[in-house]
């Protein structure tokens, strides 16, 4: 759970509390840090329900970011995962389309409600990524695209009269399909996550599981990780926003797990007198959402049941604010893909 | 191979799509809820009153907690503000609470300034949260945030209308802060009289234009409550930490040789209806308020005091670079020019000082010579002078001189006839 690089001035511990004046205030602080002993109920706790009623009536983004060859299933990992159609396959995408010849980003929403929760979730995909003979920089369409999300969003924020709720297209998440060879991670790979674990959240996921073994599989899993490892990539949950030890603890847990190899349907067989989503082979069904199967299960729970929530955080306090900063800083020469935003988006928008 | 990318498209029509199964995405204001609760909230709380209304002991009486100090004395100058701060916890929420009271408000003679020190407490706190979202590496998420959220504005049980006083103050305090208008010392007053008085000051809020907070009615679950509480303000509240055995319980109470108020019985004031609105329905729509609406009413308002706008005459959006280049630009132009003027300034300076200095010499050498001539003048009158004295003196010497000779011969001339005489004498004896 991320709460941001803790400083040193500790501001974990909460039990003392000047509020610092960042310039001379009218009144000097008095800091009271009396735990003061109540003696009765106030009614404090029910901030919890009038902030969760809140969040219910705004409801929520989630922009979740494909990218990996064609074929590996990335657009029906994400119908399995959103339990819907909402990848580019189902919106009028043919397959019998000619791979692009150049990484296109395609972005698309929709609306989703589950619980009273309403969430707009967009779903970018990259087709064309790795798919060329040449493969030099194909990662750039990308990275420029989670930038100009990013600008858009500082324009936004830096307005003298701001929307109440700025939109958010910044993306939160990016899942990297990595192909099931079983043998290591390819340069491509490498190449990539290595420029972009900077900008964004990149969770790694291993395509097609059902190509391995059990055996095969934990072995690829350790020798991914050891090469992610060794060429410095850190993946979602990084290690350096690790906020307390019950944090550190619970992402270890599923650091070591990870990439997660999952197999995606959106198929339902009957097993067991039950309605499951698998594939079927000569050989057997396998159940998406058995966790004996595939690890499918887990990737859902970690990114949407446990840390949606810390995605989005370490993208608006991390990501966005690293970008923010460097732009700040670069007073000098306007970056040109300002001018291009405006061109690219002013048809779009 | 050019690998630049096509137009991103983005789907707008944004379908409403049904889940086929459990995703679990409804986990999400939990986990939302449980970052804040990690984090704790804040809560800041300012009270606007005269000396001695109560405003200490209602929120010792709100909070459950014996929270401070002396009372103030009547004999402040000024209007000054004293914050102080509290952690309360309450099952697992953490809250950061602080107060901050006016000291001094409405004890001096001429209150003309008494608004001043609060708008300024204010404006410093919004201040001090838009440098923080300026810097270029800021921390917004752990920003302890000092903000007013609510301002609990006391008002005198008169009986009768509101002071001018507050009237003024209100109005200064309304864009600013959300502002809860509370009577004081309630017990003071009879039934008949408050409702009376309560319509009277809501009137006369109305007639001034005074926006105070208005609770929100959007919401289904907290709408009819809020509605049914709104045509109770201002909330006739008693406050005391005291407490009273009533029937077979304690509780908060004031003790009267005519009865007990009781603090939290509904039929002898408001003060429920207080804590109810103002921590349990609406803290975090206070919170919401105070930064969607009045912190970005002060930062558009500072900004635009600064210069910066949206568009630019040919309407189309400047990005705040560029703004900053063209202060930066603009500024530094000033600052060269004060410098040229600057410079400018001091070499005439230094000619001026110099010619004055060049005449100062002239003046001296001329005076100089004056003074040479004088003395040349002088010396030769004193010689003459001298002279004619030394001539005297010579003459002086000759008569000198001459009269000695004379006196001598003169003497010479009777010592002889002397001898004659006394020759004769002597002679005319024998």
């Amino acid at each position: 759970m991320f709460k941001g690089p803790v400083e040193n001035k500790n501001e974990a511990a909460m039990s003392e509390l000047v509020p610092e004046p960042r310039q001379k205030p009218v009144v000097p602080m008095k800091p009271m840090g009396i735990n003061a002993s109540l003696l009765g109920y106030i009614g404090i706790d029910t901030i919890i329900e009038q902030m969760r009623k809140k969040t219910m009536k705004t409801g929520f983004d989630f922009n979740i970011m494909v990218v990996g060859q064609s074929g590996l299933g990335k657009s029906t990992l994400v119908n399995t995962l959103f339990k819907s159609q909402v990848s580019r396959k189902s919106s009028g995408w043919n397959r019998e389309e000619k791979i692009p010849k150049t990484v296109e980003i395609k972005a698309i929403g929709h609306v989703i409600e589950e619980g009273g929760v309403k969430m707009k979730l967009t779903v970018i995909d990259t087709p064309g990524f790795g798919d060329q003979i040449n493969n030099e920089n194909c990662w750039e369409p990308i990275e420029k695209y989670i930038n100009e999300q990013y600008e858009k969003f500082l324009k936004e924020e830096v307005n003298i009269a701001r929307k109440k709720r700025i939109p958010d297209t910044r993306v939160h998440c990016c899942l990297y399909f990595i192909s099931p060879t079983g043998h290591s991670l390819r340069p491509l790979d490498l190449e990539f996550m290595k420029h972009l674990s900077k900008v964004v959240n990149i969770i790694p996921v291993i395509a097609k599981a059902d190509t391995m073994t059990l055996e095969e599989k934990t072995e690829f899993k350790q020798r991914v990780r050891k090469e992610l490892e060794v060429n410095g990539i850190e993946f979602y949950p990084q290690k350096e926003f690790d906020e307390d030890l019950e944090d550190k603890t619970e992402n270890d847990k599923i650091r070591e797990s990870m990439p997660f190899a999952v197999v995606g349907s959106d198929k339902e067989y009957q097993v067991n007198g039950k309605r499951v989503l698998g594939r079927k082979t000569p050989w057997g069904i396998i159940e998406v959402e058995n966790l004996s199967h595939c690890e499918f299960a887990l990737l859902r729970d970690f990114v949407i049941r446990t840390h949606l929530q810390d995605l989005k955080e370490v993208t608006h306090n991390i990501h966005y604010e690293t970008y923010r900063a460097k732009r700040l800083n670069d007073n000098g020469g306007l970056p040109p893909m300002t001018v291009e935003t405006e061109e690219n988006h002013e048809s779009n928008l | 191979m050019s690998l630049i990318s096509k137009n991103v498209q983005m789907n707008d029509d944004l379908r409403n799509l049904s889940l086929s199964g459990h995703v679990g995405f409804d986990s999400l204001p939990d986990q939302l809820v449980n970052k804040s609760t990690s984090q704790g909230f804040c809560f800041n709380i300012l009270c606007v009153g005269e000396t001695g209304i109560g405003k200490s002991t209602l929120m010792d009486t709100l909070f459950n907690t014996k929270f401070e100090s002396e009372p103030a004395t009547h004999n402040e100058p000024g209007v000054r503000l004293k914050a102080r701060s509290y952690e309360l916890q309450e099952s697992n929420v953490r809250l950061k609470l602080t107060i901050v009271d006016t000291v001094g408000f409405g004890d001096q003679i001429n209150k003309d300034d008494s608004y001043k020190p609060i708008v300024e407490y204010i404006d410093a706190q919004f201040e001090a949260y838009l440098q923080e979202e300026l810097k270029i590496k800021r921390s917004l998420f752990n920003y302890h945030d000092t903000r007013i959220h609510a301002c609990l504005y006391f008002i005198a049980p008169t009986g009768h209308s509101l002071k001018s006083l507050d009237l003024v103050t209100m109005k200064k305090l309304d864009s600013k802060v959300n502002i809860i208008p509370i009577i004081a010392k309630a017990d003071t007053i009879a039934k008949n009289e408050l409702h009376k008085f309560k319509s009277k000051i809501m009137s006369e809020l109305v007639s001034n234009g005074v926006q105070i907070y208005q609770f929100p009615t959007d919401e289904e679950t907290v709408a009819e409550i809020n509605a049914t509480m709104s045509v109770h303000l201002p909330f006739a509240v008693v406050g005391s930490t005291e407490e009273v055995k009533i029937g077979n319980k304690m509780a908060k109470a004031r003790q009267y040789p005519w009865g007990v108020v009781q603090v939290e019985n509904e039929n002898h004031c408001d003060f429920v209806k207080l804590r109810e609105m103002l921590i349990r329905v609406n803290m975090e729509d206070l919170r919401e308020q105070t930064h969607t609406r009045h912190y970005e009413l002060y930062r558009r308002c500072k900004l635009e005091e600064m210069g910066f706008k949206d568009t630019d005459p040919d309407s189309k959006p400047f990005s705040l670079q560029e703004t900053y280049e063209a202060k930066r630009n603009e500024f530094l132009g000033e600052l060269q020019k004060k410098e040229d003027e600057m410079r400018q300034m001091f070499v005439m300076r230094v000619k001026e000082k110099e010619a004055e200095l060049k005449e100062a010499e002239k003046d001296l050498h001329e005076k100089f010579d004056h003074l040479k001539r004088t003395h040349q003048e002088e010396k030769k009158k004193v010689e003459d002078k001298k002279k004619e004295l030394e001539e005297e003196l010579n003459n002086f010497q000759k008569k000198k001189a001459a009269a000695q000779l004379l006196q001598s011969q003169a003497q010479q001339a009777g010592s002889q006839q002397t001898k004659k005489d006394k020759d004769k004498k002597n002679a005319s004896f024998t």
